[in-house]
């Protein structure tokens, strides 16, 4: 009983790294930029949750749909006003670019919303449900479904969708996916708009599970399920799932055990054990990078 | 293998404004590909230098010269790869000047790589609808919006992509991943998928290097084939002579990243400055 309880906050945990995870990913696998921004946009995701149900009184619902399209339109907005400039640049100014963007988020929020945590209500009323006898959180539960129904989808969008297919080319190599007529920037914002939705959806889920928003919220969030996307491999979207539920998984276990100080160490230290073994991580492939 | 002519009737080329030459079929029209003067500078190496051609719009022309010599530059250069430092490029009459590499190619300018670069993540049906994505009427939004619509325009272009590799037989190939194709198949695919962009001009960077004796002669056919059934130009980079000689109608000679000669395969062949830059050192099969 104890341990189905401490597998369903794994796997919620796990399902929001795995959430996050997909943006890195998505974002790396186009144009090779760790996007240390990521988890900022997650921590406005949450905000606008909390300005949404606690400020304005609006339902849930609003709440939601707001943060995912706020998250998706800040994520395009970033890429095209701080990233787009410097495609051609040396990748270090681009990722030196993503920590700026990230610190002038924390401290925009911070200007804004002061440094206090905001208290984000509850989005159901109900917390628990009931399965045999046995009483299950029911935010893990959405938290799960949510996570398995947007990685389906996303599976289709990039299997199936012509942008999908246009995602994967420009992945493998820009300059020829330019030859065959793919619009590049038109790709790289749909990648970014994918990958920001669903840190949208993260954050509402995250702000489900721990029902805060502070300014700085996004920086560990951002680096597990940063670590979970090398784990899983970067740049591969399956990877950055498995990668996630490991870290979730490892997390709760360790917690379990009374060693929740020890919670961090051990992810790294799995992220240092993986990457021994599997440089690439565990799905990854090595990245032919041409111009 | 001789150097026995594939195409059935030699074509009547003509001498167009000088240096160009254009078969006598094509002189209505106005050329599909035009470069004047072009030339590039890396640094202080001149890798291309007064390079001119002016392509019919059914055409089949090769462009030889020794390793080194600026032949893959000047493809790069014609699809905008390279801003040339000098001269002017017309696609189809348009001055591709200020273009990026996404608009020359739906100018009409597609092209095949001389290292493969295929998405070999990817299957092989996938990478030719990649190909076909300019021609998709589909958008971001109504892509994730209107999934059936979009379904059944994917099933469509399945179908079209299953008859363009039906030219090279390679139905049976359509969900193998790309990177997995043997050799040769992977370079008449990128063939394909670089057709699927729907060119006026189809630019082939050594089509048959790594390539037995009885894939070039099939190539060769195939080449012929193409350039008929899509009324397309076809420009051509190759070492192996027989396929140059073969199917090209015109001949350019690269050396230093210059054009030292220019006519058709005979000529080329008869021609001494050719003889000394080139076919002297690699000699003719
Ligand atoms: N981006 C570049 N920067 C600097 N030099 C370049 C660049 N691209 C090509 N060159 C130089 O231009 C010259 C011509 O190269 P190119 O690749 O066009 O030759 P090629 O005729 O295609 O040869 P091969 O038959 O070996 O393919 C070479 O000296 C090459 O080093
Ligand atoms: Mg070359």
């Amino acid at each position: 009983m104890t341990f189905l309880t401490q597998l369903l906050n794994g796997l919620q945990l796990g399902s929001i790294y795995a959430l996050v995870a997909l943006g890195y990913t998505m974002v790396y696998g186009i144009i090779l930029l760790l996007n240390f921004a990521h988890g900022d946009i997650i921590m406005v995701g949450a905000y606008i949750s909390w300005i949404v149900m606690a400020k304005l009184g609006m339902s849930p619902a609003l709440a939601v749909v707001l943060s995912v399209a706020g998250c998706t339109l800040l994520g395009v907005l970033i890429d095209k006003v701080a990233y787009a400039p410097l495609r051609n640049a040396p990748r270090l100014s681009i990722l030196i670019t993503a920590i700026g963007v990230s610190y002038f988020l924390e401290n925009g929020a911070q200007l804004v919303f002061g440094a206090d945590a905001k208290v984000v209500p509850a989005f159901i009323s109900t917390s628990t449900i009931k399965v045999g006898g046995v009483s299950l959180s029911l935010n893990a539960i959405i938290t799960i479904i949510v996570t398995a129904v947007c990685t389906v989808v996303l599976q289709l969008l990039v299997q199936k969708t012509k942008l999908g297919k246009a995602m994967r080319a420009v992945s493998e190599d820009m300059g020829a996916a330019r030859l065959m007529g793919i619009n590049v920037n038109t790709t790289i914002s749909f990648t970014f708009a994918l990958g920001s939705a669903l840190a949208g959806i993260g954050a509402v889920l995250y702000s489900m599970a721990y029902s805060q928003a502070t300014p700085t919220m996004g920086i560990m969030l951002g680096t597990k399920a940063f670590v979970a996307a090398v784990l899983g491999g970067i740049g591969s979207i399956p990877g950055a799932v498995i990668g996630g539920l490991l870290v979730g998984f490892a997390e709760v276990f360790v917690s379990a055990l009374g060693l929740s100080v020890w919670k961090d160490a051990v992810v790294f230290l799995l992220l240092i054990i993986v990457l021994v073994v599997k440089p690439t991580g565990i799905l990854g492939r090595t990245m032919n990078e041409k111009v | 293998m001789s150097s026995e002519t594939k195409q059935k009737r030699r074509p009547v080329i003509v001498q167009m404004e000088s240096p160009n030459l254009i078969p006598e079929r094509d002189l209505g029209q106005i050329p599909v590909l035009e470069a004047k003067h072009i030339g590039i500078d890396f640094g202080g190496l001149t890798a291309v230098d007064d390079f001119n051609i002016a392509m019919g719009r059914t055409e089949i022309s090769g462009l030889i010269g020794p390793n080194g010599a600026g032949k893959t530059t000047i493809f790069n250069l014609l699809t905008n790869v390279y801003k040339p430092t000098r001269g002017t490029i017309l696609v189809d009459g348009y001055d591709t000047a200020g273009m990026s590499i996404t608009q020359v190619n739906k100018l009409g300018i597609a092209r095949t790589f001389q290292n493969i670069r295929l998405f070999s993540q990817m299957t092989v049906a996938q990478n030719i609808l990649v190909g076909f994505g300019n021609s998709m009427s589909t958008h971001l939004v109504t892509d994730m919006l209107r999934f059936p619509k979009h379904w059944k325009q994917e099933r469509e272009y399945r179908d079209k992509a299953m008859d363009l590799l039906g030219i090279f037989d390679m139905q049976r190939f359509a969900d193998t991943k790309a990177g997995n194709l043997p050799y040769g198949a992977q370079r008449r695919l990128e063939i394909l998928r670089a057709l699927a962009t729907h060119p006026k001009v189809l630019l082939l960077d050594e089509p048959a290097a790594g390539m037995n004796p009885n894939e070039t002669e099939e190539l060769m056919d195939n080449i012929l084939k193409i350039r008929d059934e899509f009324q397309i130009a076809i420009l051509l980079i190759e070492h192996d002579m027989s396929l140059v000689m073969g199917v090209c109608e015109v001949v350019g000679v690269l050396n230093y990243g210059k054009i030292i000669a220019k006519g058709t395969p005979e000529e080329i062949q008869r021609d001494p400055k050719v003889i000394e830059a080139y076919l002297g050192k690699q000699g003719v099969k």
